[in-house]
């Protein structure tokens, strides 16, 4: 039995220490918005934080994230929309919208520790999260919009 | 240029259950099954199928074609909408099951592909939403005690004029008032707006869809869940088709936590060969399982085959007259071309591809009084419900597809697949299992866009004029797999029907006097890797060949390359109006993109193309230009700029055809230069995302989109995007330093290889 904070709850899960956090948080806790797309870490859309870090969720033991603080897609805005959900709607970012929970924890993983990136930065922060559907224009306009959101928040 | 065979897509208004494979497809109004739709109809008002309108206002729509990002689920309520004159706030999607009543009007099944769907649906919608605008106006005015003649409605009310009275939708489906169910000739009856009446369609209201994509609380197959539910991992042969399983021993597997058993499929639909399925109570149980389990097969005989058997095969098949059936044939080409001043031959090649949606292929089946259910997202649900039934043996009308979003399509969830080995694995262990492919299940069992072969040759009169033109188009037919008569297309030789799937774009609309297009099926291909439809389909190879043999024309006739298509593009005889707008289309993707009117660095180059995909009956006139820089020393290119001109008609959503179009010629540039899925000894060599390798966000390059829209019909917009691209790239490279390429995906060496030669 293993005991995991994921978003802010304590959460007893009946699985073996190895099992990828993934398969935890999926089925055992059946919080479906992470997704798995190819369990290898080479894709990005079962990107969940842990201890505020961006990880690929597949490829993390659950084990290893005893004791640290998971936050998922349901769970990043605490409560209400992140400003990063509000600029993907706004800039209508997803298609099939499979790989965008990952995007999005992807994302606020940037803007938490950068809520001025430049272009640049966000290509490169964001090159392993493959999209199919290629709506990459609009996640670069998306991150821009919440970020400046972020900073007027803030005052800054 | 007369075409003998137009296609008429009345035609394609099948009867599914006449299929060959003896499929009757989709259940009935069976006692105990109940649908979506059924459920909402208490208290609601339903003037059609095609939704319900709530006590309290909310509008559902019941999207019969598959939402895979595509946001047509979205597009439909915008259509009905706007003849409902409803408040679009109040608008919801619904995906019902396999119910045939769910139907494309004009397919006539649960199928979405083609780039059909609003261009198919636009009537039906519309005067579904008409007919639930009048019944409210009649009902709302009786209401008000006011003359129905004097009312109108806007944003979900009913209006009338002179008093300033108002009753609202909700309010009039309340009090019970309507109820009236419209036939189909009380439909036909109805006047539909005109363009100019529009106020919904047109804006680029926000999609239905995106909100619930944004905080996880889409639902997708994968997603599916039931108590007591096993799970499922397939452990797929080292072939893609034909091998058998000879010994499956599971006592490794034995010793798993959770492992429950090992499943060899007897599929008598043949759409899987050599499967099994490791079946355990948790995922990572069946994973693991999977590995341990220790299976010897028979690899079958297409273990040997390999990408450049089926070019060879190819190239035998191409080489004989009597290979093929005709798709196209004007006039005397062959004397045409014996008769002209200048012949070019030339052979293009497009290499296997996947589809690699991101949500790996996946299915969820159970049995519960007498009914199977099974849960997936699907593309083609009638004929996907149709296999499950078949696999287990039962009659289809006990059989629930229930549909769900699709984390990608692409073509590759028009196929089957995904529901064998759930349904068969539920039958063996008595208990739901949900099936998952791992990524590479997924990559090495796709149902891929097929190698192709083509071979064209052209004659040049002195004048540099194109006088005739031979087309052969080698590959596997992935419609004619299907087994549905309706879908082939008879060949103008009378030789038997075609798969019109492989040689569409071919049929294209530039006058030229004499020409002929032959569709071979590659037998080795279509056995050893079975194919399915790829985004775009054939117009995603026969403009390839098309566009690049004209510029390779325009070249040998000292011509411009827009100038040499903009004058064949004049419009006679069936190519009226079509060849007019297509070179409206070009006119405006070259005149944005500076061709010819910039200066361009050292080694760059600007390359057009233009499309009529999907069909000739389905065309959106499509232009693209590429700027890209060659670096002359390796053969590295980089493609700078995408500039794409699309004339679609009626613009039903334009930021949702502006979203389509940026992903299609993403598309369109991931496969024409990073995506590529050898064969070997029989087996697709793709695993993973490492090696099939789909566009990042650092390789995009600069779009520059027109939407060029009127009040022609809706036409489609996600996949003629894709099949420009690569022509006009490789049409640049060709500009920036003189390097024919005539393989995809283009390669640094293939350019290199080609600037010597």
């Amino acid at each position: 039995m293993l005991t995991l904070t994921i978003n802010g709850q304590a959460k007893q899960v009946d699985a073996a220490d190895d099992t990828p956090l993934l398969w935890v948080i999926r089925e055992h806790l059946q919080m479906t918005g992470t997704k798995f797309g190819c369990g290898a870490g080479l894709c990005g859309a079962c990107t969940v934080h842990v201890d505020g870090t961006a990880v690929r969720s597949c490829q993390t033991a659950a084990k290893d994230a005893v004791g640290k603080k998971i936050v998922t897609i349901e769970g990043l805005g605490g409560g209400k929309p992140h400003p990063l959900q509000v600029a993907w709607v706004e800039e209508q970012v997803p298609q099939c919208g499979y790989c965008q929970s990952g995007q999005i924890m992807q994302a606020a993983s940037l803007l938490a520790k950068n809520p001025d990136p430049t272009k640049q930065e966000i290509v490169e922060h964001m090159d392993g999260n493959l999209c199919r559907c290629m709506t990459y224009g609009r996640i670069q306009k998306a991150i821009i919009r919440a970020a400046a959101d972020i900073r007027a928040r803030s005052g800054s | 240029m007369t075409h003998m065979n137009r296609i008429d897509l009345r035609r394609r208004s099948f009867l599914i259950g006449a299929s060959a494979t003896g499929l009757a497809f989709g259940y009935a109004a069976v006692q105990g099954v109940t649908g979506i739709s059924d459920a909402l109809a208490a208290n609601s008002f339903g003037p059609t199928t095609w939704y319900s309108i709530a006590p309290d206002g909310k509008i559902t729509v019941m999207v019969g074609k598959g939402e895979m990002g595509q946001h047509v689920s979205s597009a439909m309520a915008q259509i009905v909408a706007e003849e409902l004159e409803a408040d679009w706030r109040m608008m919801q999607i619904s995906l019902p099951d396999n119910d045939p009543k769910y139907n494309d009007p004009v397919l006539g099944a649960l199928l979405t592909g083609g780039s059909w769907s609003v261009r198919m649906n636009f009537d039906a919608m519309s005067r579904a939403g008409a007919a639930g605008r009048i019944t409210l106006t009649e009902a709302g005015a009786a209401m008000m005690g006011v003359p129905a003649g004097e009312c109108r409605a806007a944003n979900s009310q009913v209006i009338h004029g002179k008093t300033g009275k108002k009753v609202s939708y909700a309010k009039i489906v309340a009090a019970g008032k309507a109820n009236k169910v419209w036939t189909p000739d009380g439909l036909k009856a109805i006047k539909l707006k005109t363009p100019d009446q529009y106020t919904l369609i047109g804006h680029s209201v926000p999609q239905l869809d995106i909100p619930s994509k944004t905080n996880g609380t889409a639902k997708y197959g994968i997603d599916a869940m039931v108590p007591g539910m096993l799970y499922g991992k397939p452990v797929v042969p080292p072939v893609r088709y034909g091998a058998t399983v000879k010994a499956v021993d599971d006592s490794a597997a034995k010793k798993v936590k959770g492992f429950v058993k090992a499943v060899m499929l007897d599929d008598g639909t043949k759409t899987t060969s050599g499967w099994v399925v490791a079946v355990a109570t948790t995922y990572e149980g069946a994973k693991k399982a999977a590995e341990a389990l220790k299976i010897e097969y028979d690899p079958g005989p297409y273990a040997k085959v390999n990408d450049q058997t089926l070019i060879d095969e190819a190239k035998k098949l191409q080489a004989s007259d009597g290979s093929g059936q005709l798709f196209v044939s004007a006039g005397d080409p062959a004397a045409a071309i014996g008769g002209a001043a200048k012949v070019l031959e030339a052979e293009y090649l497009t290499s296997i591809n996947i589809h690699a949606p991101l949500e790996p292929m996946n299915a969820l089946a159970y049995e519960q009084g007498g009914v199977w259910h099974v849960h997936t997202g699907n593309q083609f649900a009638s004929r996907t419900g149709g296999i499950a039934a078949a696999a287990l043996g039962v009659d289809p009308k006990h059989l629930v597809l229930h549909q769900y979003f699709m984390g990608g399509g692409f073509g590759r969830r028009l196929d089957a697949d995904m529901v064998v080995p759930a349904v068969l694995a539920a039958k063996a262990v008595g208990k739901p299992v949900k099936v998952i492919y791992a990524r590479e299940d997924d990559m090495a069992m796709d149902f891929t866009r097929p190698l192709t072969y083509q071979k064209v040759k052209a004659g040049l009169d002195a004048d540099g004029k194109l006088i005739g033109l031979q087309h052969d188009v080698v590959c596997a037919w992935p419609t004619a797999r299907w087994g549905i008569p309706a879908f082939l297309t008879p060949s103008v030789d009378k030789k038997g029907p075609l798969d019109s799937f492989t040689v569409n774009g071919a049929d294209f609309w530039y006058t030229v006097p004499n020409h002929k297009v032959r569709a071979i099926l590659n037998e080795l291909a279509q056995n050893a890797t079975p194919s399915g439809q790829l985004r775009s389909v054939a117009p995603g190879w026969t403009f390839w060949a098309v566009e690049s043999m004209l510029d390779e024309l325009a070249h040998a006739a000292g011509k411009d390359p827009v100038d040499f298509r903009l004058a064949m593009l004049d419009g006679a005889g069936a190519n009226a109006m079509g060849a007019k707008k297509l070179a409206n289309a070009l006119r405006t993707a070259v005149g944005r993109s500076g061709y010819g009117a910039v200066s361009l660095p050292k080694n760059s180059g600007i390359g057009v193309a233009c499309v009529s995909a999907q069909e000739r009956a389905t065309a959106t006139w499509t232009a693209c230009t590429a700027q890209v820089e060659v670096n002359p020393s390796n053969g590295e290119f980089k493609v700078n700029k995408l500039t794409l001109a699309m004339d679609l008609g009626t613009v039903v959503n334009p930021d949702g055809v502006k979203a389509q179009i940026e992903g299609s010629m993403l598309w369109g540039m991931s496969l024409a230069l990073f995506e590529k899925a050898p064969l070997e000894n029989g087996a697709l060599q793709v695993r993973n995302f490492d090696g099939y390798t789909p566009m990042r966000m650092s390789q995009m390059p600069d779009l520059d989109i027109s939407i060029i829209s009127n009040n022609d019909p809706a036409s489609g917009c996600g996949e003629p995007g894709v099949t420009v691209i690569a022509p006009a790239i490789a049409n640049a490279i060709f500009n920036a330093v003189g390097a024919r390429v005539r393989s995809l995906p283009i390669t640094a060496d293939a350019v290199k290889a080609a600037m010597k030669a």
